[in-house]
């Protein structure tokens, strides 16, 4: 399988700021990669370079077989892009935006039509009429945008925090929309905060930080480093927490301040349910006991041997 | 690829021209303002100035010259708000002419200033106004006018890539009336302070505003003002273009 998007040894400065420090990135072709990280990671600087927006200090950057620097109106053939910000027209309409961007893509008059009206259709903005786009929600806003990004139907698509600032109804919307992608053979290259949301669309998951990958492979190999799902445990009585801390299985760690001991955990039910009652037996009461993924904090203290995460919003 | 820039700047000039459809009621106040600005000089504070002639015959050269520099707040606003919102992000990744973009917002403004215009010698003509200099030296006139906002363009958008953000942008605001008011465009020279008298003959809206009287057959008109009111406003340019276009190339640093 070729590469649909290699990067090595980008670096990028600003100032004293290093913004990329080395990142390596391959996506092979037709797969969903998601770039995994904190604010100021160096997933929108990454993103930028990969779209022609930005220009790397050093390394090579190849998108669809093209280098970013040389041949960036090659590139920007190909590609197709969703930033953090909408990047559509807010006075316009949807298909004011979708036919102009068209005919910015030389379609000509005729198709940039026939294709905006296509993709308002298939993104379920077809009644939208001629209301501009600033009294959208959030989910339409994107949807549009994302609309906008699919119009030559790229061989490569960015999607920058494509959720973030979205309510749980426009991230399912976005979600729904970005899986109806996959298949039809787009490289999707997806930067995100969210564990989950990773998780949930993408083949490959690199980790970064400080403008490096620090961790690379499938969402399960990752997780598994980091111990996989926990279990969480609020008891009623802190003096209770240290013994129910000793009936569960693995390393736990304790919070004492709000009364909860969280486990890691290997078979979510078996786990859930033999909490449940050694806690029972050893008249422990429970106020709250919840299974869920580790979140991206916890990835990051594991992945990051514990150094200090304090910006890290998971 | 260059054989999309036409084309491409065309679309762009487009955008522009549905913006207008889109907000009729905010290019109306734009029209409106400088016809306000000139009823108020004209009918409350003019009158008593010590011009030669009719007063209203010095200011709406005057006027339209102010008219032409104030277009450089729109040309900013307009060049921020687009930085700001990203869609000059999703321009800037498409295989477009890249210079679609400015050009598009020149062709868009110029027209707009080109319609200002109209509505100000309607307005003038409308309160006692005349030109007395003939056809061709009336359009002369608009000529030299058009080419103080071709200026005042290329400040416009080369400020509005610097200022980046819309609070600057107001700074900028405030400080285009000074400017704009140290001129002759109300009141002529002589009847100030000399320190004062010579800040104003040397502001470019000056040389417009006297060549443009000239060429109107208005009072404050003086011959021998015409290189000035070329010379100046291209050499505004010969700066601020290669600036703006080195500014729009370097988003991507």
């Amino acid at each position: 399988m070729t590469d649909a998007i290699v990067v090595e040894g980008a670096r990028k400065r600003y100032g004293e700021k290093r913004a990329l420090d080395g990142l390596d990135l391959r996506v092979a072709q037709g797969t969903v990669h998601g770039v995994l990280g904190p604010n100021g990671a160096g997933k929108t600087t990454t993103v930028r370079m990969l779209a022609t927006l930005l220009r790397a200090d050093e390394g090579k950057i190849e998108v669809a077989g093209h280098d970013v620097r040389t041949r960036a109106r090659e590139v920007r053939r190909r590609v197709g892009l969703l930033g953090q910000h909408a990047a559509v027209d807010e006075e316009l309409g949807g298909r004011q935006n979708l036919e102009m961007f068209g005919r910015l893509y030389h379609l000509g008059a005729k198709r940039a039509g026939a294709r905006a009206d296509e993709l308002l259709e298939r993104f379920g903005l077809a009644d939208t009429g001629r209301k501009p786009v600033k009294q959208y929600s959030g989910g339409m806003r994107r949807r549009l945008d994302l609309a906008a990004s699919l119009i030559t139907e790229p061989a490569v698509l960015f999607l920058d925090e494509p959720t973030t600032g979205l309510d749980p109804r426009g991230r399912a919307e976005v979600w729904a929309s970005v899986r109806s992608l996959v298949g039809g053979g787009t490289t999707v290259l997806l930067t995100t905060q969210y564990l989950e949301e990773a998780d949930q669309l993408a083949d490959r998951i690199s980790v970064v930080d400080r403008g490096r990958v620090i961790a690379e492979g499938t969402a399960d190999g990752l997780k598994s480093q980091v111990g996989g799902d926990r279990i969480d445990v609020v008891v009623r009585h802190a003096e209770q927490l240290r013994r129910a801390a000793a009936l569960l299985p693995g390393e736990t760690a304790v919070d004492e301040d709000r009364r909860l001991v969280s486990a890691p955990v290997t078979d979510r039910m078996a786990a859930l349910a033999g909490a449940v009652r050694a806690l029972e037996d050893a008249g422990i009461e429970a106020e709250d006991i919840a299974l869920r993924r580790p979140t991206l904090d916890e990835v990051f203290l594991t992945l990051t041997g514990g150094r200090e995460t304090a910006e890290v919003t998971a | 690829m260059s054989t999309y820039v036409l084309s491409d700047s065309w679309t762009m000039t487009r955008r522009e021209l549905a913006h207008w459809a889109r907000q009729p009621v905010q290019v109306v106040v734009g029209l409106v303002f400088p016809v306000m600005m000139l009823l108020m000089f004209g009918y409350l504070i003019g009158g008593g100035r010590e011009v030669k002639g009719e007063y209203v015959d010095f200011l709406v050269p005057g006027m339209l010259a102010l008219t032409m520099a104030f277009g450089l707040e729109g040309t900013m606003t307009a060049v921020t708000q687009d930085l700001n919102k990203g869609v000059v992000d999703r321009f800037r990744s498409m295989p477009m002419a890249n210079s679609a973009v400015l050009v598009g917002r020149s062709v868009a403004d110029m027209l707009q200033s080109a319609l200002g215009l109209a509505v100000v010698i309607a307005v003038g003509y409308a309160i006692g106004w005349r030109a007395h200099g003939g056809l061709g030296a009336a359009l002369g006139a608009v000529g030299l006018l058009l080419l103080l906002r071709f200026a005042m363009l290329w400040i416009g958008i080369f400020l509005g890539m610097v200022a980046g953000r819309p609070e600057m942008v107001q700074a900028v605001q405030i400080l285009v009336w000074p400017v704009g008011f140290l001129s002759n465009a109300f009141a002529s020279p002589e009847s100030m302070p000399e320190w004062l008298g010579t800040v104003v003959e040397w502001n470019p809206m000056s040389a417009t505003a006297t060549a443009v009287r000239d060429l109107f057959g208005n009072p404050g008109g003086e011959p021998g003002h015409m290189a000035a009111a070329i010379i100046w406003p291209v050499a505004l340019v010969a700066v601020f273009f290669p600036l703006a276009v080195r500014k729009f190339q370097a988003l991507s640093r």
